[in-house]
């Protein structure tokens, strides 16, 4: 046995002799991956949507609501210009559908200069108000974390009110998990000196949420 | 010892040792206060301590023989009753986990942690009794000592009978229920980590302007008052029990007198 | 990390007097306790959730093993590797090994309690590689050359003042002295770093079994550059933070933020699950997450299993007056507080931290904000049990329980003795108190000693009703 499979039966066995029992029989490890917890939910008594822009927007996140897709191109035009930011970003091919005039755009990663990424969201959950980005070709994770300013858009239908349903989106996805889901509930923030918050500390100084629907 | 005129609960008051030796006025308060209350009350001569110095000190060896004395000692009564959070948490919570292995006197902590009682929720919780006789000219700040809060769920029931003595004015003070820094043992043991607690604690209870703070074990009360007293500030400080039983005379633990023979 | 818990009485002192940790802690207490009672209050369900997430980890605890045989499987399935590792060497190499298969020279770093409890960063610039902390507050103390002195807030004990030198002197000036300067000056130095780490290391806040995936938890998006931009992710985490489910971490994720900085959430929850994918234009070559038992299998057998169930949000820290007083870095080693009080000891051994159960004044307060309700004050008693057994406990203690067990276990000779004490301590007496007491010195150096009126309870008491 090589040292690493050691220590993994090691480990496992230390577990057993200190629970008093042996590796758990066949009955018992079904029942256990058939368990399916339903544990509390916090009650929520809001519309999806207004929930969701209470609770992002109580954490220094901005929202705007736009009627449809087609909208979305001059709602982050809207935002770049009022934020005084450079005619360019990343932007995840997610949003391939749409022409963004005036910006120079591009798919790729995010790099250290990026100054602004647009990306579209998989999810919202009005629960803490947070979006939920899944990583895949479509959209780079860096989008996420690197550009001082992101904007994500959400389609108002994909809100859903609690974690456990968002999961039921990711387990829905004939792809599976993807490397990276990064629930975003606002901008980066540190309260590392004294306790006192401090906006952008290495992720994005501004999120914006584009909320079509 | 003659037998109460009242036919009220027969209560064994469980004279805790830091009130024996240090402020016998509190069992005094206790005796009247139960006694007001209709209850018969014996002070049985056979006790000493519940055992926890031990308990805390990880002997429990030593704090199961003090527990076997003290069931024996109480286990005939309707109730055991103290004017101490501390203690009577340890009767109430500490005694069955002494003994869960031992069939014998398990029952017998069980049957005990049921009627043991702190003397406040005891008047308040069992025998819906009030304070509305009572008298004390001051305002009164109120330190919760851990135990009797947390382990016993005692924070309104002193608020309460306080809030209908009359002349009393009741003044919260910031971070009541954090802890003065006695912790038995621990005072003594570490003393500077003490003094920074207790001087903390001792902040508190000057901010609200109160003449008087109160609590609900001596414990507590002989740490706070020793501060008190070192740093010369003019607080008198009381258990509880005294103020409610009207026998709340003098600076109270913050220098009380010698006796007068 | 060499452990000095048993400086635990010296370095407590050093600390008290410490005017700029006293400074510092001040400003952290009211802050975190004042937050997360506020968040309890909003949930009312949060009272609810604490004993689900107790029960719930229980059951994971007595299915450890079958979980992390799933959890196992369900990485190899995303194309992740695990490693497992029984102590703090074994995990040390197994990382040592990735980072010099892929010739490691920069490795970036999330934070994590684990790393810090199996020594990693002293093994890795020991083999020549430049680590970088990227947390800010393990940013600010990895340039102070010191440990963190609380687990979800490192640097707490440090003034903007002190970070303003510490920058200043490892930045090159000019010299910044307010807070959004400083986390910008930062921000700058450590992008550079994310680009360039060839491997980044994190912890893991929980190990998901049904996905294969751990989750971390922050609030600066350090985690997820550190972790993303590197080409392997290396993930170190004990083995008691697996969970079967997405829904079971949500139930403890519920719980975490709050009980922790007291907010709702933190900015950033991350699943990371396997490497990149084939078509995936950014993320980690490679995924290893590095299971470590370090005691904890152990710990499983006995009455400190309860202590499994922590998810390290630091509330019993928040709320210990004795950690408010003195800090972290007094307990000596990696975990401080009531739950480093409790680990410490077991882990590194009871002879090498006799202090810290001790230290403890058994009020409660961390108990009753524990978000899996771990009763910490039975615990500690726990230890000082275990410690007495083995003869740990100084032997003047032993001695004077002795004593005192012989003498209370016999009324009379206990209340003779009570009514010598009342006398002698009345007649010393001053105004009411005793301003110093020989023997009693651990009190009356910083206290009075209230004094007693002469005769004692039960004696009066046997006076007046014997009359009656």
């Amino acid at each position: 046995m090589t040292a690493a499979a050691n220590a993994r039966e090691a480990i496992l066995n230390s577990v057993r002799s200190a629970l008093r029992r042996g590796p758990l029989d066949d009955t018992r490890r079904a029942e256990l991956d058939a368990r399916r917890p339903r544990h509390t939910r916090p009650a929520q008594d809001e519309e999806l949507v207004a929930r969701f822009i209470r609770k992002f927007e109580s954490r220094a996140g901005t929202t705007a609501r736009v009627a449809s897709r087609a909208d979305v191109p001059a709602a982050v035009e809207a935002y770049r210009v009022e934020k005084g930011l450079p005619a360019r970003a990343a932007v995840g091919a997610a949003l391939k559908d749409l022409a963004f005039p005036g910006l120079e755009i591009h798919h790729e990663p995010a790099g250290i200069s990026e100054t602004m990424a647009v990306s579209q969201a998989l999810a919202g959950i009005a629960e803490p108000g947070s979006l939920m980005m899944a990583s895949g070709p479509a959209s780079p994770i860096t989008h996420n974390f690197v550009p001082d300013d992101h904007v994500v858009v959400l389609d108002a239908g994909a809100i859903v009110g609690h974690f456990e349903e968002a999961w039921e989106v990711l387990r829905a996805r004939p792809e599976g998990m993807p490397r990276a889901t990064n629930i975003i509930s606002g901008p980066s923030r540190t309260a590392d000196v004294e306790q006192t918050i401090q906006l952008g500390a290495h992720g994005p100084r501004r999120v914006h949420v584009i909320i079509v629907g | 010892m003659t037998e109460s005129p009242t036919r009220g609960p027969r209560v064994g008051l469980f004279a805790t040792c830091l009130m024996n030796v240090f402020r016998p006025n509190v069992g005094f308060s206790a005796v009247k206060l139960l006694e007001d209350a209709g209850c018969t009350v014996e002070v049985p001569a056979n006790q000493t301590c519940c055992g926890q110095p031990g308990y805390n000190s990880g002997d429990y060896d030593a704090a199961r023989a003090l527990a076997r004395q003290v069931i024996e000692t109480f286990e005939h009564y309707d109730y055991i009753v103290g004017p101490s959070g501390s203690c009577m948490a340890t009767i109430r919570h500490d005694y069955p986990v002494l003994f869960q292995d031992d069939p014998v006197w398990l029952p017998r902590a069980q049957a005990l942690s049921e009627k043991a009682w702190e003397l406040l929720s005891f008047l308040t919780d069992v025998l819906g009794a009030t304070a509305s006789d009572s008298h004390y000219d001051g305002t009164v700040t109120y330190h919760d000592s851990c135990s009797g809060l947390r382990g016993l769920g005692i924070k309104g029931q002193p608020r309460t009978l306080l809030g209908e003595v009359d002349g009393l004015r009741l003044k919260e003070m910031e971070d009541s229920e954090v802890c003065c820094g006695f912790g038995g043992t621990f005072c003594v043991k570490y003393p500077e980590i003490s003094e920074k607690m207790v001087e903390d604690k001792v902040k508190n209870i000057l901010a609200t302007g109160a003449d008087t703070v109160v609590g609900g074990d001596l414990g507590c009360l002989m740490n706070i008052a020793g501060r008190l007293k070192r740093i010369n500030a003019p607080v008198k400080v009381f258990h509880t029990a005294e103020v409610l039983a009207g026998l709340a005379d003098g600076p109270g633990l913050a220098g009380a007198a010698k006796e007068s023979d | 990390m060499e452990i000095r818990s048993n400086e635990f009485k010296q370095r407590a002192v050093f600390a008290i007097h410490d005017a700029s940790l006293q400074q510092a802690l001040g400003k952290a207490r009211g802050g975190f306790v004042g937050k997360r009672a506020q968040q309890a209050a909003e949930l009312p369900e949060f009272e609810q959730l604490r004993e689900e997430a107790k029960n719930t980890k229980n059951h994971i605890l007595d299915n450890l093993d079958h979980y992390l045989e799933r959890y196992e499987a369900a990485v190899t399935a995303a194309g992740g590797h695990v490693h497992w590792a029984r102590d703090a060497e074994e995990a040390r190499k197994i990382i040592l090994d990735i980072c010099k298969r892929v010739d490691a020279k920069t490795v970036t770093k999330g934070k994590s309690m684990v790393s810090e409890e199996i020594g990693l960063n002293e093994a890795l610039i020991e083999h020549g590689m430049e680590v970088v902390e990227t947390d800010l507050g393990e940013y600010i103390i990895q340039l102070a050359h010191e440990p963190p002195s609380h687990i979800i807030a490192p640097a707490v004990h440090k003034t903007k003042d002190q970070v303003s030198d510490l920058f200043e002197a490892a930045h090159g000036g000019p010299r910044k002295t307010e807070v959004p300067d400083l986390v910008n000056e930062a921000r700058m130095v450590l992008r550079d770093k994310y680009f360039r780490a060839d491997v980044g290391i994190t912890g893991g806040n929980f190990l998901v079994a049904e996905t294969g995936s751990s989750i971390i938890v922050t609030n600066e998006g350090n985690g997820d550059l550190t972790q993303t931009l590197a080409k392997v992710h290396i993930v170190t985490s004990g083995i008691e933070r697996v969970v079967p489910t997405l829904d079971d971490a949500t139930l403890f994720l519920r719980l975490l933020a709050r009980s922790a900085t007291g907010q709702e959430t933190e900015t950033y929850t991350t699943i990371s699950t396997g490497p990149r994918r084939a078509d995936d234009l950014d993320g980690p070559e490679e995924y290893h997450v590095v299971l470590v038992d370090n005691g904890r299998s152990k710990m499983l057998g006995g009455r400190f299993k309860d202590m499994l169930r922590c998810i390290r949000c630091g509330a019993c820290m928040n709320h210990c007056p004795v950690y408010g007083a003195v800090g972290g870095h007094a307990y000596g080693w990696v975990y401080p507080g009531p739950m480093g009080s409790v680990l410490t000891p077991l882990i590194k051994g009871l002879d090498n931290a006799y202090d810290l159960p001790n230290a403890c004044t058994l009020n409660g307060r961390c108990a009753s904000v524990c978000p899996v309700k771990i009763p910490l004050p039975d615990l500690l008693r726990e230890l000082r049990h275990m410690q007495h057994q083995q003869d740990i406990t100084p032997v003047m203690q032993r001695r004077a329980l002795k004593v005192w067990r012989y003498v209370a276990t016999r009324p009379k000779l206990y209340h003779a003795l009570e009514q010598v004490g009342a006398r002698f301590l009345s007649a010393i007496a001053r105004n009411g108190s005793i301003r110093r007491l020989p023997l009693a010195s651990g009190w009356t150096d910083v206290r009075d000693l209230p004094a007693p009126a002469g005769r004692t309870f039960l004696e009066l008491w046997q006076g007046k009703r014997g009359q009656k």
